[in-house]
């Protein structure tokens, strides 16, 4: 390392969101906020209350809170790292998150709601489930098996442990390139992406656990395999709630894990939607760079999802903690924080017109250099053609 | 027996305890690993990409590229 040119004990730096972090943890309770509101209000449809908190408030609470740049200084990032109150504030999440199913669970079995409360109910524990793969992500990245085996609890709830395996080893070797399912393409809408990824994901972090067992001289069928050992625990979890519950709360686990399994796709989707690493001589694809993922900085999301939001310095430094994440200038940026994006996936005329723009601006015009939908890749191409002439004619 | 470090993350591979867990037995040499087996630890980089240690210096000097 070159010889800092001021020692790390006298670099002044604050985190301004040191406190805020809590507020992950908290999150968890939107179900029992949803209850709190039904009891207080009297009225059955606030148990509909989680879809509304993501996709209402948390965008709202982005738009009035604005930005924040505040990156900590290269003298401080270790001893930001090291500071051990911003890992036990993540897994504070997993408990709550757990209280949150389990009395979710008793609460659909109660008797006392109607099938309408029951399924607002269910998005809402679903609402926590994406969140909790949120939480995973940032747990499974890091080097202590402990926090590993946190991430691997925390997926059990959606059922999808796999995402452990797939996400480390295949999303973050591929990503922004067209072999990656979970990286979306221009001229893709999220409803054609999500199949994709889910299979694609699926496939892969089954063929990573192959490959690596077969090194080993071992067959997948086997509890070493951690796509089948993430899995068993998501059926002794959902069996134990029915068990204790009854079977009667099997359609709303299966709700609450699609919906926990689509919020965390539909974050997939925008995250590197149309970024494309480019091949150098080699052959290879050149390194993962800041270019290749979009960021944000609001606040509100941030927040609530420990800096995800800050994804080129994550896929920079997959290993590196949350509180140390920066953002770079030369990032693109996204119109708002992600839960506000995901609104504008749901209707894919307003999100290519939001979004394709930004895409053409980040490749200077070009296109041609972008991860491009391949069946659309002639009409893209001409459309934008056609408008470049368009522009040296006028 | 030489040692090789993953150039993001610090991930050390150490031919006398190769990587059991992901198939590589104690006294695999660094050479024989498909070179595009990338870390287990942060995924970015590839066994192509690790470099040696010197064993002769301080690793803790050892400068590693952090982005």
């Amino acid at each position: 390392m070159a010889v800092q040119s001021v020692p790390a004990t006298q670099v002044e730096w604050r985190d301004g969101k040191r406190y805020l972090w809590i507020m992950g943890a908290v999150m968890p309770l939107v179900p029992f906020a949803a209850w709190a509101l039904v009891a207080a209000t009297g009225l059955d449809l606030f148990w509909w209350f989680g879809p509304v908190f993501v996709f209402g408030i948390i965008p709202l609470v982005d738009l009035l809170t604005g930005l924040d740049r505040n990156n900590p200084p290269d003298e401080v990032i270790e001893s930001l790292e090291n500071d051990r109150y911003y890992r036990w504030v993540t897994y504070a999440f997993i408990p709550m998150q757990y209280v949150s199913l389990v009395w979710g669970a008793w609460m659909l079995s109660s008797g006392a709601l109607d099938v309408l409360d029951k399924i607002g109910l269910a998005l809402g524990i679903g609402m926590v489930a994406g969140i909790a793969i949120n939480t995973a992500h940032e747990l499974g990245h890091k080097k202590e098996q402990h926090e590993r085996w946190f991430a691997r609890i925390a997926l059990a709830q959606p059922f999808y442990g796999h995402f452990y395996i797939e996400h480390n080893r295949g999303h973050h070797v591929r990503v922004a390139t067209p072999e990656d399912p979970a990286s979306s393409r221009v001229g893709e809408t999220v409803w054609g992406f999500l199949p994709r990824t889910v299979w694609g994901s699926l496939k892969s972090a089954w063929g990573l656990e192959k490959r690596r067992l077969e090194r080993r001289k071992r067959s997948p069928w086997t509890l070493h395999n951690d796509v089948l050992n993430a899995w068993a625990m998501s059926v002794v979890l959902w069996g134990g709630l029915m068990l204790a519950f009854g079977w009667e709360i099997f359609p709303y686990l299966v709700i609450q894990g699609l919906v926990g399994i689509w919020l965390l796709e539909s974050v997939n989707y925008l995250e590197h939607y149309g970024m494309l690493r480019q091949r150098t001589e080699s052959g290879r694809y050149e390194r993962v760079n800041p270019s290749h993922s979009w960021n944000s900085n609001n606040i509100g999301t941030n927040v609530l999802l420990y800096h995800l939001q800050r994804h080129s310095d994550h896929h920079a430094n997959p290993t590196r903690r949350y509180q140390a994440l920066r953002d770079f200038k030369e990032s693109p940026v996204l119109p708002t924080g992600y839960a506000g994006m995901i609104v504008l996936t749901w209707v894919p005329a307003i999100w290519r017109r939001v979004m394709d723009e930004r895409v053409l601006e980040h490749f200077d015009g070009d296109i041609s250099r972008a991860n491009l939908h391949p069946r659309k890749r002639d009409k893209i191409i001409a459309r934008y053609a056609a408008r470049a002439g368009g522009a040296h004619a006028a | 027996m030489s040692r090789f470090v993953c150039p993001s993350c610090e991930y050390v591979y150490d031919e006398a305890l190769g990587d059991p867990r992901e198939g590589w037995p104690p006294g695999t040499p660094f050479d024989q690993i498909d070179p595009d087996w990338c870390c287990p630890d942060c995924g970015v980089r590839e066994q192509q990409d690790f470099e040696p240690l010197d064993d002769d210096s301080d690793d803790n000097n050892k400068e590693v590229e952090t982005r």
